[in-house]
């Protein structure tokens, strides 16, 4: 059993968690996940760890609740208990001073970049952080990640926050002023914005990195539900990733097998009462 | 009737049936098929051992179980004897009674087997073992050991884990278990159908070596959550059974469709995650009508058998070679048959074939033949030229075998391994780091579980060699 220790809301449906896990928080990385199932008979869920105490044996866990397994997740109030929390799991990020980067968030897609944009701050990069949402009010994490970068720029679909529009925008900015070309990108978020940053950097040959977040069953490289293709071969996202170099990915690929249970979902949420939305864990 | 019985009278006696459910009845539910021999088809077919006296029964059995013995205190209707001989020897009797292959192993070399049928052991051993179960109290205890003082960690809590574990215990060690799921016995769990080994099984199973002083740990990955250098600096010695990992891909066009599933996630589905069998599952599984399932091995039957029960009308196994040739054992293949499910044999996939949503519409074969026999003694399978054809398949399930987990061994670099990725040991077991041992899948790929528990009995006699001399 894992206790909750905090859990506050820090937009509409996302959560930030903080679960006492001693060893995990001693031996996570950043770009590492954990496999959290709250109870017996609920799913095996894959969140990244955005931040962890190695002295207070605890981890930070950014939690988008709009499924049924991740709303019941986020209702488990401070003092409460997670049945199984497992890891750290996946690759840890590759981190160097590349000088200058870019960092792309959308949505809760920002929660899974702040431990990266933390250890590339750590690494001595200059970071230049790009955050989108639909609107402000889905804008997260933007004054723990303002003291980490060197410029942080927000972009809103309907304008009501930072400039109007998508990332890609200011990302196009950046890679079209020699000034400014990063050299190297790091994005988290929906696979279509993942999939438009891939092709914006790759024609100036720019190095790309994409978290990217399959279905998965065990996370331990038992099952290949998290399979994607990366080049050409098949890799294990919990094992051989979950980064992996944008330019490889097959986005189309992930984007058809993230909707495999798609049917399976609408009747949960029907279930639960939930009008919208999909499970999209990390 | 004593087991004061003439070698003729027990000549005279025919092997017992087991009691099934029937196939109608079973194939649309995960109600365990056999149903175990009752007392007196027990105690008759226990009669039927001559207790010949070289044992050959027991040389074909990975853990050297002392099979004439608990045959014959069974015969002599002492039950609180049986069950503490073959406990002795098992420590998953109720396990290996249900999913041995006893037909290649004690029962292949069973003297009566000769001329006509031989003792049904394996169901003699899972009707002591459950007998046991239901009798705790009348079960005789050997004293309990004294604490030797010393620590070993075993690292995954399948098979060979166990019995490593609940040998150690049993020689006064103390043992925790480290297992990455959040639940217990491994492949038991995750990979057997509750139709072939219900989960209650496993948690009795367990539970007897939690009462033995084991300590088990859900939720630690070793490799990952700790280290095999953080648990040397722990323990005394360590066990490393963690299992198969990642599927093996049949590299073929089409395997990234929806629909498709590695044999593991859909077992792990269903098996772990209930997905399927309980309603209320917070865990889905694709349900189609029709279900081809690749590979001729029991992971193969298992998926297919299951197929059938999660509602498939049409459940086929795809295999390149023939009936004759498939790696599951005899009982699986009559019952999968008798279930229902279609036999594609002399067949082999080359793509599988989806919608324009990308969902699985067919699994493309082609006919094979066989040619000379290749480096394992079977016909190689050979394709014919021009005989594609198109399956309708709304699933399809790869069952053809999984490659070795790197987790474990990509953080313990000192850690000798073959060119797979598997464990190397020493005849007893021991790795290339002094004190670490392992067995089970790691180190022999994917293999069964009896293997995988004769590997944890020896690696538990060679660790407590080990921490004998350790001690001196």
């Amino acid at each position: 059993m894992f206790e909750v220790v905090s859990n506050e809301i820090l937009a509409e449906n996302l959560h930030k968690m903080v679960v006492s896990a001693p060893r995990v928080a001693r031996a996570r990385k950043p770009g590492q996940f954990v496999m959290v199932r709250l109870a017996q008979g609920e799913e095996r869920i894959p969140l990244t760890i955005g931040d962890a105490d190695p002295v207070a044996g605890t981890v930070t866990l950014f939690i988008q609740a709009i499924g049924a397994s991740t709303r019941r997740i986020v209702d488990t109030k401070a003092g409460g208990f997670i049945r199984d929390v497992a890891g750290p799991l996946g690759k840890e990020t590759h981190i160097t001073n590349w000088g200058r980067v870019a960092c792309v968030g959308g949505g809760v897609g920002t929660a899974v970049l702040f431990p990266l944009v933390k250890a590339l701050a750590e690494a001595g990069n200059q970071i230049t952080t790009i955050i989108g949402g639909r609107s402000s009010r889905y804008i997260i994490l933007s004054d723990e990640l303002s003291p980490l970068s060197e410029t942080l720029l927000v972009a809103t679909e309907d304008g009501s926050l930072g400039s109007k529009g998508f990332v890609t925008a200011p990302l196009g900015e950046m890679l079209a002023d020699p000034e400014r070309v990063p050299r190297a990108v790091f994005a988290v978020g929906p696979v279509p914005m993942m999939k438009a940053v891939a092709e914006m950097t790759r024609k100036q040959g720019i190095e790309t990195i994409v978290s990217l977040n399959p279905i998965m069953i065990d996370g331990t490289g038992m099952c290949g539900g998290c399979r994607v293709q990366v080049g050409g071969e098949t890799k294990f996202a919990c094992v051989d990733g979950p980064e992996f170099d944008a330019h490889l990915v097959d986005f189309d690929g992930l984007s058809e097998r993230l909707t495999s249970y798609r049917k399976e979902e609408a009747v949960r949420h029907a279930a639960t009462d939930c009008k919208i939305g999909k499970e999209v864990a990390r | 009737m004593s087991n004061k019985l003439s070698a003729k009278e027990r000549m005279a006696i025919e092997r017992a049936a087991m009691p099934e459910l029937p196939a109608e009845e079973r194939s649309r539910t995960f109600e365990e098929v056999n149903l175990g021999l009752d007392s007196e088809q027990a105690l008759a077919e226990a009669r039927r051992c001559l207790q010949c006296k070289n044992r050959a029964c027991v040389a074909g059995c990975p853990v050297a179980v002392s099979i004439p013995e608990f045959i014959d205190a069974l015969a002599s209707e002492d039950l609180p004897r049986a069950a503490q001989i073959l406990r002795g020897d098992n420590a998953l009797p109720a396990v290996c009674g249900r999913v041995c292959p006893q037909e290649t192993q004690c029962e292949a070399l069973c003297v009566r087997g000769i001329k006509g049928e031989s003792v049904a052991i394996g169901y003699l051993e899972r009707y002591v073992a459950d007998w046991a179960m239901l009798h705790p109290d009348q079960l005789l205890h050997s004293k309990a050991p004294a604490a030797s003082g010393k620590s070993v960690a075993v690292v995954g809590c399948g098979p060979a884990g166990l019995t490593a574990a609940g040998e150690l215990a049993r020689q006064g060690h103390k043992v925790t278990i480290f297992e990455a799921l959040h639940d217990t016995g491994g492949v038991l769990r995750y990979g057997i159908p509750e139709f072939r080994l219900p989960k209650e099984i496993i948690d009795r199973e367990v539970a007897v070596l939690s009462d033995l002083g084991v300590t088990i740990e859900l939720n630690v990955i070793i490799g990952k959550t700790l280290t095999i250098s953080e648990l040397r600096e722990e323990f005394d010695a360590i066990f490393i059974a963690n299992g198969a990992g990642l599927p093996t891909m049949l590299n073929i066009p089409g395997e990234s469709l929806k629909g498709v599933y590695a044999a593991n996630e859909f077992l792990t589905r269903v098996n772990l995650m209930e997905a399927g069998r309980r309603d209320d599952s917070s865990t889905p599984i694709i349900k189609r009508a029709q279900v081809a399932v690749i590979g001729g091995g029991n992971t193969a039957m298992d998926c297919v058998r299951t197929a059938r029960r999660l509602g498939a009308e049409r459940a086929m196994i795809v295999y390149r070679r023939g009936e004759a040739e498939m790696p599951a054992r005899v009982e699986e293949i009559k019952h999968a048959k008798e279930e229902g499910v279609e036999f594609v044999m002399l067949t082999a996939p080359v793509a599988i074939i989806g919608t324009e949503d990308h969902w699985v519409s067919a699994l493309r074969c082609q006919r094979m033949e066989l040619g000379p026999p290749d480096e394992s003694g079977r016909r190689k399978p050979r394709a014919i030229e021009g005989s594609e054809f198109d399956l309708p398949a709304g699933v399809v399930i790869n069952a053809v075998g999984t490659s070795a987990n790197p987790l474990l061994t990509a953080t313990a670099p000192d850690l000798a391994l073959n060119k797979w990725g598997n464990i190397l040991i020493s005849s007893d077991g021991e790795t290339s780091i002094g004190g670490v041992f392992a067995g089970g899948d790691i180190v022999r790929g994917g293999a069964t579980v009896i293997l995988a528990m004769g590997d944890g009995k020896r690696a538990a006699a060679a660790i407590n060699d080990y921490l004998n001399r350790k001690h001196d």
